[in-house]
């Protein structure tokens, strides 16, 4: 799953006034913001309130209207039912597999990126190219990889004399499988992310360091790790929220099997809304989903306001 | 419907038209007017023919505009076709499986196709395939014209059973009618091929794991839903039965034990396999492929007397609009028909014409492999009747999945057949949302 929104850390010097004081507040700007707002409202907030409201009603999505009142017992049903606790679990357990190592590789890569001293443009185009490829094609590209009996890892592992797990057909391989695939195809976000932090460290702590005698390893650790602080909470949080909306790669390439073992939170809703037709019900399931995704911002915010106050 | 002069007017022009060209051909509809928008889910060879179809409605209907909209099969279909008709911007005629349908009945959505409508176009329920015919009534009633039957039917590699002497002398395939009849011809053609004796879809599918599931479970006489989805009938013995049997098949390495649906199109059409189990639509695949093969029925391994095997129908259907007049009716019901009198090349295609007319004609006998499987469709088994069962539906999705752990050694039997219960008890007790 891809993130859309690119947010940047703010610099670590803000010179101008808060922002309650600045001119052009008021009125004008909110003639600026308009064609944003309405937009906004329209497409998001209005959805939101009308899929809140759908979540406590038996809506149909073969029948006009909200139909009858449910109260909590879309909620009820879904905490009580197994179905949406696996799902949870799956999407859960996709996060944990994809993001450390889309924060840590990220950074490796783009640590080696910056240090060549040729071909850094190739470099940096490799890591970035996958994460431009639409998610249908590059579950084809990884369903081919994967296939057993004709695909490029048994057909390779096959000539070294290795047998290779079903990736795909597994449950227990079928996350993993899913989980490199998105590793392969996202890892350009971060790694650009990465690029742009490295570039903002000043060069002359290197070089005062390097008169001292640090060592690049000491440079690494004191210098670039801490300096990227900010960025790699920005990319930790971006990570995590773009793991927990997965949904295209399962749903091409797994359909959510085997055995319903890459089912993510978001397939089980639209399973649930648009293959049995249950939309109040899937309306709930998301509304419990989106009080997960608004945990891990809340905590997101928490870190950045200790960071910024520790600055 | 109150009955005005124009619909007076064109309901006799269609029967007068009707009245000169009999039963042949396209019906020629040249007083007919007006515009005509169709849906449907047809890709790959499918898309194909209805296209040729479709241009033969309009060269002998030039005078109706007809557009054609060709949308993804499976769940996003319905859903558009369901969200169209509640918008009352619903196309005049569309596609439906058969298994589909009647979700779509009761929540409103069709119209009736009534005998006497139907008659001015020379519709009427004696001229179909009896099974499809009735498979699609609700209540008695018609709402769906059925095109044809797709079941699930056996391909197999003609130079590998010959090599594996399963051919008999006038190069026909000995039948496979017991489970160790069934087992020893794969193994046969294991040897033949190198590879496989056969091979099914497994991974990333769980419709086609439901439709082997179901053609053996259904020779054993076992039923999974009742009284339209609220009771789970589920027979442990039999289903017990076909899994073990099905388990058997790749734990010996007679089937692959995980390929996914273009694997195992690969699989049959490099020679690695002598047998290729699916719908029968995979037919143009293998000729493109231009490989040895030949097409039969599905075997009655466990039937005896009693043959069944998995299928549904692809159907017609007009939904409900609010400004529905006769002349509108009879512009969709013309196309109705004209599909109806291109069974041939539908045919083609490898499914089988409901269109008796055609069916029984000696032209269809003489088109082959596709008359050689012509009799499942008398035997067919449709998805058992729930709000969410049906081709796709998360009935099968259930189905599906447990069989597929069976087939790939995951699971024992008697744990998928706990697990589909225990999901199939879940759908049952829900309330239906139509």
């Amino acid at each position: 799953m891809t993130t859309e929104t690119v947010v940047r850390p703010r610099p670590a010097t803000e010179d101008g006034p808060p922002p309650e004081q600045r001119p052009g507040t008021g009125l004008p700007a909110l003639g600026f913001l308009a064609p944003f707002l309405v937009l906004y409202l329209a497409f998001i907030i209005g959805p939101t309130i009308y899929g809140l409201v759908m979540s406590f009603f038996d809506t149909s999505l073969v029948k006009p209207g909200l139909s009858g009142f449910a109260g909590f017992g879309n909620y009820t049903e879904a905490l009580q039912s197994s179905d949406f606790w696996s799902s949870l679990w799956h999407t859960v357990w996709f996060t944990v597999l994809t993001t450390p190592p889309l924060i840590v590789l990220a950074f490796v890569f783009a640590l080696l990126a910056d240090r060549a001293k040729r071909g850094r443009w190739f470099f940096r185009l490799a890591f970035f190219a996958p994460y431009i490829l639409p998610s249908a094609v590059v579950a084809l590209i990884w369903i081919f990889i994967y296939t057993p009996g004709l695909g490029l890892i048994e057909t390779g592992l096959l000539k070294i004399g290795l047998t290779s797990p079903n990736w795909l057909g597994d449950p227990n391989w079928a996350m993993p499988s899913l989980a490199l695939t998105t590793i392969w195809w996202t890892l350009g976000f971060n790694f650009v992310l990465y690029l742009a932090g490295l570039q903002e460290i000043p060069r002359d702590l290197y070089e005062a360091s390097a008169m001292d005698g640090a060592s690049p390893w000491q440079q690494i650790r004191k210098i670039t790790i801490p300096m990227l602080a900010r960025t790699t909470t920005l990319v930790a949080v971006l990570q995590v929220i773009a793991s927990l909306k997965v949904f295209d790669q399962m749903y091409i390439m797994t359909a959510g099997g085997p055995n319903f073992a890459t089912r993510s939170i978001l397939q089980y809703v639209y399973d649930e809304g648009f293959t049995n037709f249950r939309v109040g019900y899937a309306a709930a399931v998301s509304m419990l989903f989106f009080l997960v995704v608004l945990m891990v911002s809340a905590v997101w915010f928490a870190i950045v306001r200790r960071q910024e106050k520790g600055v | 419907m109150t009955l005005t002069r124009r619909a007076l007017l064109s309901g006799t022009a269609a029967a007068a038209a009707l009245g000169l060209t009999g039963c042949s051909g396209v019906t020629p509809g040249r007083d007919t007017r007006g515009s005509l928008d169709y849906w449907n889910l047809f890709g790959g060879g499918d898309g194909v023919r209805m296209t040729q179809m479709l241009d033969a409605f309009r060269t002998a209907n030039p005078r109706v505009t007809l557009s054609a909209v060709t949308l993804a099969w499976g769940n996003p279909y319905y859903t558009k076709l369901a969200l169209a008709t509640l918008g009352d911007k619903p196309p005049d005629v569309a596609i439906s499986h058969l298994t589909r349908m009647k979700t779509l009945v009761s929540s409103g959505l069709l119209e009736e196709l009534r005998p006497a409508d139907l008659a001015r176009h020379g519709i009427s329920a004696d001229l179909f395939t009896p099974r499809a015919w009735q498979a699609g009534l609700v209540e008695g009633k018609a709402y769906a014209i059925p095109i044809d039957t797709h079941p699930f039917v056996m391909f197999y590699n003609t130079d590998i059973c010959e090599k594996a002497g399963l051919l008999d002398s006038s190069g026909a395939l000995a039948p496979l009618d017991s489970p160790e009849k069934f087992t020893e011809a794969m193994r046969k053609a294991k040897e033949a091929s190198g590879a496989y004796g056969g091979v099914v879809t497994i991974n990333n599918d769980t419709s086609t794991p439901w439709r082997i599931f179901q053609s053996l479970y259904s020779q054993l006489g076992g039923e999974v839903l009742a009284d339209e989805g609220r009771r789970v009938v589920l027979d442990d013995a039999k289903a017990s039965q076909v899994l073990t049997f099905l388990q058997s098949l790749t734990r010996s390495g007679l089937f692959p034990a995980g390929s996914d649906y273009q694997g195992s199109i690969a699989t049959f059409a490099n020679g690695q396999a002598g047998f290729y189990f699916q719908g029968e639509w995979e037919i143009s695949t293998f000729q493109t492929a231009k490989m040895p093969f030949s097409m039969t029925l599905f075997p009655n391994v466990f039937g005896g007397d009693r043959y069944a095997v998995q299928a549904d129908s692809h159907t017609l259907v007009i939904p409900r609009r609010p400004d529905q007049d006769q002349a509108g009716l009879d512009r969709s019901l013309l196309l109705v028909r004209s599909m109806l009198d291109q069974s041939k090349t539908w045919a083609e295609g490898g499914h089988v014409p409901a269109w008796l007319p055609f069916r029984e004609s000696a032209e269809y006998r003489a088109m082959t492999p596709q008359s050689n499987y012509s009799a499942a469709a008398d035997a067919a088994v449709y998805d058992a009747e729930g709000w969410y069962s049906g081709s796709g539906s998360n009935f099968e999705i259930v189905m599906g999945s447990a069989v597929a752990t069976v087939l790939g050694g995951q699971q024992s039997p008697a744990d998928a057949i706990s697990q589909m219960r225990g999901q199939l008890l879940n759908l049952s007790k829900t309330a239906s949302p139509i």
